[in-house]
């Protein structure tokens, strides 16, 4: 048995609040209300925390962190643990004062969202009117701030033909890099597949523009690029692993591998407010369930990549066959495979209206 | 030589890049944006010297004089690491 390596990275989602309804978040479809978040004291003490069991750098996300008042208290407390931070924002709640208090507090690095490149279609997506013109100045604010920037596209069938005018936008802004991120989809982006999915067609031009980009640009821009499993052949490792590199800490301070965790049945995640990080690592149950390859079954357990992917993603292991304990079916030797050839088929030549993210207004299936 | 690299260029860390012991792994480690990188003692000798004012023909210098190997040598895993990692974003050329 090897021994337990500590996490590299917290994933702090400060609030559930955001101005944004982009109907892909990557938040639990039940979303955490305001009156149950986590107060600064207790965010200060998970933060040196952290740092202390050995994690090096700290997303502050959401919702739309910079919702939250505190959060200039909160970054520094992370500049002063020795923490390396990222705020990933939408950026429509930032002006050139609020920046210039994040960088006096120690901000090391933003990540700033975008829907689109075309305004109209941008703020549709993210339903909200004004969004897009507001992120392009906030972009020149960041980088006038002296902060290196990330600029962040996810990416999908209603957006995905204007990729060369995304990279184009991240050159212009002087980013030093740029993620090209498709729709994953669970919870929200489950609900909004048939919306949100490219074609094949689609994805292999994306994939080609992206390779050719990163070519021309080697050097100048770093290109991130994450694909969307419904074509895939074999799963991401999700995560890195379950509980094997991130510690994602909800708005009401429950402690999960991942960020989609809350959709598995049958857990019962720590809370940060009863249970110190080191303990959570290290012998919460929740995370010891999938940890390792321990838990596997066939055809991962004797599988020569099983150290490599760990399995692919629990979250769509369950929201597709019902079982977490399943393969992924996004590999192409999971028994379940079929099911993302017959999302794929079933995806129409017109998209389905968007279900919006709010807060109580979905409809569980 | 130097694949392309020229002598007189001062190599500096990127932007938001940071070298940082960690007490943890009693390791360095290279904080950049949403990625890190794990550094070995060859390659922090070579990282504590790029600090955007020494050029790559002084680093080199100084890393032959120190290690007393032959400066070609030196070169060739100079130059190798930093494209590296100005390829990947963490420094600038």
């Amino acid at each position: 048995m090897s021994t337990l390596e500590p996490p590299l990275a917290l994933l702090a989602e400060l609030t559930h609040r955001c101005p944004l309804q982009c109907p892909y978040c990557s938040n639990p479809l039940e979303l955490d209300r305001a009156s149950g978040e986590l107060d600064t004291a207790n965010w200060i003490r998970v933060l040196a925390e952290a740092a202390a069991i050995g994690i090096l750098q700290v997303h502050f996300s959401g919702g739309e962190p910079t919702a939250r008042k505190d959060l200039p208290a909160i970054v520094r407390a992370a500049a002063e643990s020795g923490l390396y931070s990222n705020l990933i924002t939408s950026g429509v709640l930032l002006d050139e004062r609020s920046l210039a208090t994040l960088v006096e507090a120690g901000l090391d690095h933003a990540q700033l969202s975008f829907q689109d490149v075309e305004p109209a279609n941008a703020d549709r997506i993210g339903g909200f009117k004004g969004g897009h013109r507001r992120k392009l100045e906030v972009a020149r604010l960041i980088k006038a701030a002296g902060l290196p920037l990330t600029l962040n596209f996810v990416v999908h069938r209603q957006n995905l033909e204007r990729l060369p005018q995304m990279i184009a936008l991240g050159l212009d802004f002087g980013a030093q890099r740029i993620e090209i991120a498709h729709v994953q989809y669970y919870g929200w982006g489950l609900v909004n597949r048939d919306a949100l999915l490219p074609s094949r067609v689609q994805l292999d031009a994306a994939t080609e523009e992206v390779e050719t980009a990163r070519l021309r640009l080697k050097g100048r821009l770093v290109i991130d690029y994450v694909v969307p499993d419904y074509y895939a052949a074999r799963p991401k490792a999700c995560m890195g692993g379950w509980a094997r590199r991130f510690i994602n800490i909800t708005p009401a301070g429950l402690a999960l591998p991942c960020h989609a965790a809350q959709s598995l049945p049958g857990f019962d995640f720590p809370s940060v407010r009863t249970h110190s990080l080191a303990d959570i690592w290290q012998s919460s149950p929740a995370f010891l369930r999938f940890r390792g390859t321990e838990w596997m079954a066939e055809p991962c357990r004797s599988c020569e990549r099983r150290e490599i992917d760990w399995g692919g993603c629990r979250c769509q292991a369950f929201a597709l066959t019902g079982d977490a304990a399943r393969t992924d079916p996004a590999c192409a030797l999971s028994p379940d495979h079929g099911v993302m050839e017959a999302a794929v088929a079933a995806r129409g030549g017109e998209p389905p209206p968007f279900r919006y993210r709010r807060i109580g207004a979905v409809e569980t299936a | 030589m130097n694949a392309g690299l020229n002598a007189a260029v001062a190599p500096a860390l990127a932007p938001g890049v940071k070298l940082r012991f960690d007490k943890v792994r009693e390791g360095w480690v290279l904080l950049a944006p949403e990625r890190l990188f794990v550094i070995d003692e060859q390659a922090l000798d070579i990282l504590k010297l790029v600090d955007g004012a020494r050029t790559l023909k002084v680093i080199i210098d100084d890393l032959a004089e120190r290690f007393d190997a032959p400066r070609d040598l030196i070169e060739t895993d100079v130059v190798a690491m930093l494209r590296d990692l100005a390829d990947r974003g963490a420094i600038t050329l």
